[in-house]
């Protein structure tokens, strides 16, 4: 009997194990229901889909929380969350709109190395806290969360940056499309790209799962546990960095309240995209695809004639479903495990 | 035999010490290429806090370690491993939701142009491992859900592709049926003919003698002896593990034993234990004896309703004790001393008196509310009985020593009146001044007409101070005996005693 317990190698060709993945995996699952809410609103009305604008804003609207979302995913694969995003986003946005006030003829690209340098600099704080300090990240960044938003309220008061303030060139960015995608758009799935492919082919981002998947593990491994959650961290702030400029670009209008709750939807979507909340496992392609549904869901409930509190229950008990679902495969593979070990 | 016979390993009277405890005291080791080299010793005699200054977690306090003749000193595993040493712990680590491969190469992944992880080569080189230690595994398959010994498979596999040079395998065999004892005993006899050397703990003696050459044995933190296999036998090493008189004063005062008060009768949780019944009178102190991870702790918190069980019964006094209902434990009249009383006995930030009274705070409790004076009405006699030491009641029970701790712990349960206390390793961590003090009191309690459970890894605890040994083996209750036949060495044949129908 003993024997059995060995897993036999998979006799499938590697296409066979692509398909079977593919079909198979949380992200597959997450765009069909994406599919068919946008379906479902396009069949009530057909310009949910069907015109210019709202194609856009179907491509544009969840840029900046899959911003978010992808730098979210990164610091909860390594067991840790970052409640600070949305402050960094209000601080960067805001830091933006100080920038072409302060230094008319500033150039854009500068503003954006700013703004991300900015942010990374907020997630280094937060790293540092979290990996030399051993505390919960949920507490230390609960914690920077309404600093970060305490410095944009002292600094910017009542003061509100508009759109005049800033050039029409960058302001251009939030409504510039190329080959009908907006450009926005654009820049945050490079992004998700360039992080996706980093996390599945580099040692680093390989580590990030080890971590999340277990850190006593990860420090008998020999592995340096503290440089990697800090880089999760900066990583994370460089992100909502980028999202502070994004936000100053799309909406043109920056008061020291811009984002506030948007963290919350963040972590959301990364979780609905199957990032396990007690790290580990999970793709930025999952977060990504999380966000764009949150977002999407938003625009399609009024749409489909669901009233606004239930709009709000929808997205609660998507996030729920999620969780529960991870729980219920979760105990169900540990128990045929001692089932199969009582055998032998 | 093999040529290769240099020097590998060599630890020389190397101390560690934790606090005010003395994990080690004087560990030498000396561990030849090509050979297999037994590290044997009760629990506690300092067998794993040697594994873990070799594999760099811990830092030695003093002594010499040598690797290939040079001194070296770890800060960490990583410089461990980068010096050729790889150590398979009993509980293999490795991160459930990455793939086989991944668990491998984790940190030293091959890579490619750009830096990119080769995911062919490493399949490839994980494809080839296995096919070399004859075993078929999907590398691709999550790590999560692997037997014990598969992991363990991937612990050896892991350090054969680091070329180590020295590999330590602690307790590798304990959770493995026959079959998967065979094949790990076919890989590590081969990785020896390779000219590796081999550090292998173990409480089995079929298993030292069947594939070891050479034997150390430790005993109270000490290096004892160092024999070849060849000219040793199970009952020399036996009574050099044991080595000290019993006779080490335990004040047993003789009890009148009374009417049964527990009987546990036919528990079973998958897994864990099987078939477990036995019965504890009263003013009878039972010992449940055998090796750590046995399932003792785990048969007691049963008992107590922390963890569930899957079949059996608990009767106490007469009644049956509701499972999984440590509430109705207590309520039924039992009282349940944990291992690890910082974590879980002791409220270490509060003070005596709020310890003392937490169990019994519905009592106290006057429209609902605590007072202090109350709850220092009601800890003060029973700190003085058990002469804790401590200047006030409000003194914060994280200052106090290990043995005062355990005191105020069982103060905390004499206060409910119980008619049965459960205490697991009574004594662990405190040091052997207070030791006799912890050990007098649970005999006068058992003086005074109550049943004693008492869980212990210390062997001349559990002679000294029990009326009846149950030693566990692999989840099973293998020996009950009395304390007049209770032996060093019958205690230890029962609880290294592997059953033939586990596997």
């Amino acid at each position: 009997m003993s024997t059995t317990t060995l897993v036999e190698p998979s006799r499938r060709s590697a296409a066979q194990r692509a398909v079977s993945t593919i079909l198979t995996s949380r992200e597959s699952a997450i765009a069909l229901v994406l599919v068919v809410v946008v379906l479902a609103a396009t069949s009530q009305r057909s310009s949910f889909l069907f015109s210019s604008d709202s194609w856009r804003d179907l491509l544009l609207a969840p840029s900046i929380l899959l911003l978010l979302a992808v730098g979210q995913a990164v610091v909860i694969i390594t067991r840790s969350v970052d409640l600070s995003v949305g402050s960094t986003l209000a601080l960067t946005a805001y830091l933006t709109g100080r920038l072409f006030v302060d230094n008319p003829g500033i150039p854009v690209v500068v503003v954006f190395l700013i703004g991300i340098a900015a942010g990374a600099l907020l997630g280094l704080v937060n790293g540092l806290l979290v990996a030399l300090g051993k505390v919960p990240a949920l507490v230390i960044t609960l914690g920077t969360m309404y600093i970060y938003r305490g410095i944009v309220l002292e600094w910017a008061g009542s003061d509100r940056i508009n759109a005049s303030d800033m050039p029409s060139g960058f302001l251009a960015l939030g409504t510039k499309t190329i080959l009908t995608i907006p450009v926005l758009t654009i820049i945050a799935v490079v992004v998700l790209v360039a992080v996706g492919y980093y996390l599945r082919t580099a040692r680093g981002g390989r580590e990030l799962y080890a971590i999340g998947s277990d850190p006593d593990a990860a420090h008998l491994y020999g592995l340096n546990v503290r440089k990697r959650v800090i880089g999760a961290f900066v990583l994370c702030g460089a992100l909502a960095g980028l999202a502070g400029v994004v936000y100053a670009a799309r909406y043109g209008t920056i008061s020291s309240s811009a984002g506030t709750g948007i963290e919350l939807q963040a972590v959301g979507a990364a979780v609905i995209g199957g990032v396990a909340i007690f790290g580990g496992s999970g793709t930025v392609w999952g977060a990504a695809i999380g966000a764009w549904l949150l977002i999407t869901i938003n625009r399609a409930l009024p749409i489909l004639g669901v009233q606004d509190f239930w709009q709000r229950a929808v997205v609660g008990a998507l996030i729920i479903a999620a969780i529960v679902l991870d729980r219920v495969l979760a105990i169900r593979r540990s128990r045929k495990l001692i089932e199969a070990r009582d055998d032998s | 035999m093999n040529a290769n016979g240099a020097v590998a390993l060599q630890l020389v009277q190397v101390r560690k010490s934790f606090g005010p405890v003395m994990a080690l005291r004087s560990g030498s080791l000396t561990v030849c290429s090509g050979s297999i080299h037994a590290l044997v010793g009760e629990n506690g005699a300092g067998k794993s806090t040697l594994v873990k200054i070799v594999a760099g977690l811990y830092q030695r306090d003093g002594g010499d370690f040598l690797l290939h003749g040079e001194s070296v000193d770890f800060s960490s595993t990583a410089a461990s491993k980068d010096a050729g040493i790889a150590v398979i712990y009993q509980e293999p680590t490795l991160f459930p939701d990455l793939s086989v491969t991944e668990n491998l190469f984790m940190g030293r992944q091959p890579v490619g142009a750009g830096r990119r992880i080769d995911r062919k080569a490493m399949h490839e080189e994980a494809t080839a491992l296995f096919s070399r230690l004859g075993v078929s595994l999907d590398p691709r398959r999550l790590a999560e859900g692997l037997s014990i010994a598969d992991q363990q498979i991937i612990e050896i596999a892991k350090a054969i592709s680091l070329d180590a040079s020295v590999l330590i395998m602690d307790e590798p065999t304990a959770a493995l049926s026959g079959v998967e004892v065979d094949r790990l005993f076919a890989v590590a006899r081969s990785l020896r003919d390779e000219g590796r050397a081999l550090v292998f703990i173990s409480h089995r003696f079929e298993e030292v003698f069947d594939l070891c050459d050479t034997v150390t044995v430790m005993r109270d933190g000490e290096y004892v002896s160092t024999d070849a296999i060849a000219e040793t036998t199970p009952a020399a090493i036996v009574s050099k593990m044991v080595g000290r008189e019993v006779a080490e004063l335990f004040p047993k005062t003789p009890a009148t034993i009374g009417e049964p008060v527990l009987q546990v009768a036919g528990l079973e949780s998958a897994g864990v234990f099987h078939d477990v019944s036995f019965e504890v009178r009263s003013g009878e102190i039972v010992a449940l004896a055998g090796l750590v991870g046995a399932g003792r702790s785990e048969i007691a918190r049963a008992v107590f309703g922390v963890d569930g069980y899957d079949a059996g019964t608990v009767t106490l006094n007469g009644t049956a004790v509701r499972p999984r209902s440590p509430r109705a434990a207590i309520r039924a009249g039992m009282g349940f001393v944990p291992e690890d009383r910082r974590q879980q006995g002791l409220v270490t930030e509060a003070s005596v008196a709020h310890n003392v009274a937490a169990v019994i705070r519905t009592k106290l409790s006057r429209l609902g509310l605590i007072t202090r004076s109350a709850e220092n009405r009601a800890a003060g006699p029973w700190s003085g009985r058990l002469e804790v030491k401590t200047n006030a009641l409000d003194m914060h029970a994280t200052t106090m020593s290990g043995g005062n701790q355990q005191k105020v712990v069982i103060a905390k349960w004499l206060a409910t009146d119980p008619s049965l206390l459960i205490i697991d390793e009574p004594t662990r961590g405190i040091d052997v001044g207070t030791k006799s003090e912890v050990h007098r009191l649970i005999s006068e309690l058992a003086g005074q007409g109550m049943a004693i459970l008492m869980i212990s890894s210390e062997l001349p605890e559990v002679l000294g101070m029990a009326d009846r040994v149950l030693v566990v083996c692999e989840g099973r209750i293998t020996a009950d005996i009395d304390r007049a036949d209770a032996t060093p060495e019958s205690v230890m044949t029962a609880a290294t005693n592997t059953i033939g129908a586990a596997s």
